[in-house]
């Protein structure tokens, strides 16, 4: 695979123009997603240099960045002025950028709360296939002119265009947080309790199921006015009706912080395969199901919505399993996909769509990747 | 692409094929209504009304103008304030009212599968016995259906908190101008590939029609605090929203109403506004009832601290209910106040919304017109209200060149031309004004990728130059629409 660097707009451009099957790379950290399939011609175009914080404006609630700029960067930042992107970007640690959060349309477990990439993206500027700078969206927190460009790259993977630089939305950060882990003997009654809570008024930061040997872990994140959480964290135990006395229960401070540090940058994922899942909390036990049979380990987020699976077979096989239970899937860590040629697994809707938008912006394919199967 | 003529009276015979006679409107009384939406300064006579009760006919429908190369509009209940449901002269009109089945609700998956004919205030009736509701509330959601919301990417009061329509639909099953049917995204709150809802979402009809909307519920907040507060001027007021924006509180709804808005509202409901304030600021924070009780003290120390003449709190629901009612009523009260008005919906970075309202005043002052301010302070999405007479000649332009005045400022206080109203027709001659040439071009490539006859929704968005055959709507009357009139609907 051809390698080039590209450091500013210019060069993403001049790269567009004189190179086809581009693939986008800057932190790495979801290493499928920068790696062409056996066989096929791809250039990867390395983008870690376009990284720097253009402007944030806190009394706005907004950033503008580029592209590269790490999520940790962005992070420390914004936590200067108690702010911080309430959706999480996975994989943060490792190195992970804006633009590959964003090509990627990754969330972490604190999407639960507010909302995900797709709902913090404000504007963005990207490079289509002509090799021209196109501006999407706007940079204020309202706006509704035009064609929504924001979401379409959201999940794009560099198919539509090669992100320069984004605008995001940010919320002021809670001031402390605690957890509840809460044991359950069942699968069954981990989805139940999950259930309970997603249509009760409380206002969880996360709300995590992981499934255990021997039953489930209900893990739940609370974030808010010190003095309070204890009667809330309480509330919730009285709702569930579980005894709030129970020894383990809760996590404080650094511990709760390491926890969802530990989540999120997928510390408990060890096998080859890393993918994302989206689900719903209906179809949870099923899955789980085919999951294990195959030694699969999952772990259920944001209400049952997001699953990852940690997976040490082919991923054939998940993408089989995948598309008999009509979901689809991501892959987004793995070495080598074997006989699978994408890294979007499982059932794909929309191609039909998604390849009139391709037509327009990439009439050449620039781009490494196809839109349909 | 289709080679096929323009056949109109072909279209016209193969409907009567596929809908009942009676449901293809054609004569110029049943027409009538159908030639103006919320914008009535905008008129056109389609040459046929459809009235689509399933989305098998929907389809049929589309598929047959993409056969005869005839444009189409898709249309709810018409209460678009950027004229998105203007008819189009040569084109028909496929009215969606009656496609308003409720497909699915899940309270355990938190979701809604809904045809766009179904009202937005019922999806969140509906869901209530569930404790749940649907979070879009534009001012009109008593009568504007969703399919509208979702072409035109609804907003209302509560958007810095929770979005706008298009963070509140997971999956949209449409049919593209040429007739074919797409899955876009699904039940969950999470995708893989493309985001292709969202960008469905907001296109102002241009790639076609929703046939089914999913969409998020969200459990409703166990309790609201409400505070109004009187300030002696109108950037004191919006200086108070910075405070509070500064404390690290994160309200539901911030709103202001200026000195002409606050009478009117208290001429119309009797609100009870303090009559002297020069403006008014409601902040509401809903969640979690100790969490917010909590918050609600320090909001309280912030009001009290910037300068607040009055500070009343709600103490309970009925108190909560009337300062609404006033702010809620607030655009019909001022229509009171002159025969015809011109609503704007421009956003401008919320640090900014002092310079923008001053040069707003200096503007009116500078044309002669008056302008009443009730706006979403927390999102600085303004809502200029422009007075006008239109039986005076000359009238309606004197307040249009003011209204694109007011666009322009927002341009270039790094804002945007609409918040939650949409382009339109109305301010599509502003999109080149916000965007450059080359991205104009792009969502052009896309628009003909996806429509390469331009049959849907014609003439909306994109600057004129955009639209290969069509014609430019003409301007043909003023007033308020009829529900308007009746304060079943408000333009905010």
């Amino acid at each position: 695979m051809e390698q080039i660097t590209a450091a500013t707009v210019r060069e993403i451009q001049e790269a567009v123009r004189t190179h086809s099957g581009l693939l986008p790379k800057a932190g790495g950290t979801k290493n499928t997603l920068s790696t062409s399939a056996n066989g096929t011609q791809s250039t990867l175009l390395n983008l870690s240099e376009l990284s720097s914080i253009i402007d944030y404006q806190p009394d706005e609630y907004t950033f503008t960045a580029l592209a590269a700029t790490k999520v940790i960067e962005v992070e420390a930042a914004l936590a200067k002025n108690e702010q911080y992107l309430p959706f999480e970007p996975p994989l943060a640690q490792r190195g992970a950028t804006l633009g590959g959060t964003v090509a990627a349309g990754l969330s972490g477990s604190a999407r639960y709360r507010y909302g995900g990439v797709r709902d913090f993206l404000l504007g963005l500027r990207f490079v289509d296939g002509n090799g021209e700078l196109i501006t999407g969206g706007g940079k204020v927190v309202k706006n509704a002119a035009g064609f929504d460009l924001p979401k379409l790259m959201v999940g794009s993977l560099g198919r539509f265009g090669i992100l320069t630089e984004v605008t995001f939305k940010v919320f002021p950060a809670p001031r402390t947080f605690i957890t509840l882990l809460l044991r359950y003997d069942s699968l069954a009654a981990g989805v139940d309790a999950v259930r309970k809570l997603t249509v009760a008024p409380y206002d969880i930061e996360a709300l995590d199921l992981l499934p255990l040997d021997d039953g489930a872990q209900v893990e739940i994140r609370l974030g808010g006015i010190d003095k309070v959480l204890p009667e809330r964290a309480d509330r919730i135990l009285q709702h569930l009706a579980v005894d709030p006395a129970q020894v383990g229960l809760r996590l404080h401070g650094n511990n709760d912080a390491n926890h969802w540090q530990s989540v999120r940058n997928f510390e408990w994922a060890r096998d080859e395969y890393l993918v994302k899942v989206p689900t719903t909390p209906a179809k949870i036990a099923a899955l789980n199901e085919k999951l294990v049979a195959y030694s699969g380990t999952p772990r259920y987020c944001v209400g049952g919505n997001l699953t990852w699976v940690a997976w040490p077979n082919e991923i054939a096989i998940l993408h089989q399993l995948l598309s008999d239970a009509g979901l689809p899937g991501l892959v987004i860590i793995g070495d080598n996909l074997g006989t699978v040629t994408d890294p979007m697994i499982g059932v794909r809707t929309g191609q039909y769509f998604a390849q009139r938008i391709k037509a327009a912006l990439d009439p050449n394919e620039r781009f490494y990747g196809k839109v349909v199967d | 692409m289709s080679n096929q003529k323009n056949d109109p009276d072909g279209l016209l015979s193969a409907l009567a094929q596929v809908v009942p006679a009676s449901r293809i409107l054609q004569k110029s009384v049943q027409l009538a209504p159908y030639e103006s939406d919320a914008l009535t300064a905008f008129r056109a006579r389609p040459i046929g009304v459809v009235l689509a009760e399933t989305q098998e006919e929907v389809i049929e429908i589309v598929r047959l103008c993409h056969q005869y190369n005839v444009p189409f509009v898709a249309r709810g209940s018409g209460t678009s304030l950027s004229g998105g449901s203007l008819p189009i002269a040569e084109g028909i009109v496929i009215a969606l009212n009656r496609l308003n089945r409720v497909i699915r609700l899940d309270p355990d998956e938190r979701i809604a599968v809904v045809e766009p004919g179904v009202v937005n205030l019922d999806v969140s009736k509906m869901a209530t016995p569930h404790n749940l509701y649907y979070a879009p509330d534009p001012s009109s959601q008593l009568i504007c259906t969703i399919g509208g919301n979702v072409a035109f990417n609804s907003g209302g009061a509560h958007c810095l908190k929770y979005g706008m329509t298009a963070n509140h639909v997971l999956g949209i099953k449409a049919v593209l101008p040429d007739g074919e049917v797409v899955q876009l995204g699904g039940d969950s709150l999470e995708g893989v590939g493309p985001d292709l809802s969202g960008f469905f979402v907001g296109s102002e009809g241009l790639f076609g029609i929703a046939l089914e909307v999913t969409l998020r519920l969200l459990p409703k907040p166990e309790r609201y605090c409400t505070v109004l507060a009187a300030y002696d001027s109108l950037k004191a007021a919006g200086d108070a929203v910075a405070q509070v924006v500064a404390s690290s509180l994160l309200p539901g709804a911030m709103e202001i109403m200026d000195a002409l808005a606050i009478k009117a509202a208290e001429a119309s409901v009797d609100a009870g506004y303090p009559q002297d304030a020069a403006a008014l600021l409601i902040v509401e924070l809903e969640g979690e009832r100790v969490q917010v009780e909590a918050e609600f003290d320090h909001l309280l120390k912030v009001i009290h601290a910037s300068g607040a003449t009055e500070v009343r709190e709600a103490a309970d629901d009925e108190e909560r209910a009337r300062i609404w009612k006033g702010r809620k009523g607030a655009f019909s009260a001022v229509g009171r106040l002159s025969p015809d008005y011109i609503v704007q919906d421009g956003v401008v970075p919320r640090g900014r919304l002092g310079e923008a309202l001053e040069t707003i005043e200096r503007l009116s002052k500078n044309y002669g017109l008056r302008v009443a301010n009730v706006f979403h302070a927390g999102d600085g999405n303004l809502h200029p209200l422009i007075l006008y007479d239109g039986r005076e000649a000359g009238a309606l332009h004197k307040a249009e060149e003011l209204a694109g005045e007011i666009l322009q400022l927002c341009i270039e206080l790094g804002g945007s031309i609409t918040g939650e109203h949409g382009v339109g027709v109305e301010k599509r001659a502003y999109m080149p004004d916000m965007f450059e040439q080359i991205d104009l071009d792009v969502m052009g490539k896309i628009q003909r990728s996806i429509d390469p006859l331009s049959l849907a929704n014609r003439g909306k968005m994109l600057p004129p130059e955009y639209i290969p055959e069509g014609e430019a709507p003409a301007l043909m009357m003023h007033g308020a629409h009829p529900l308007e009139k009746a304060g079943i609907i408000s333009r905010e």
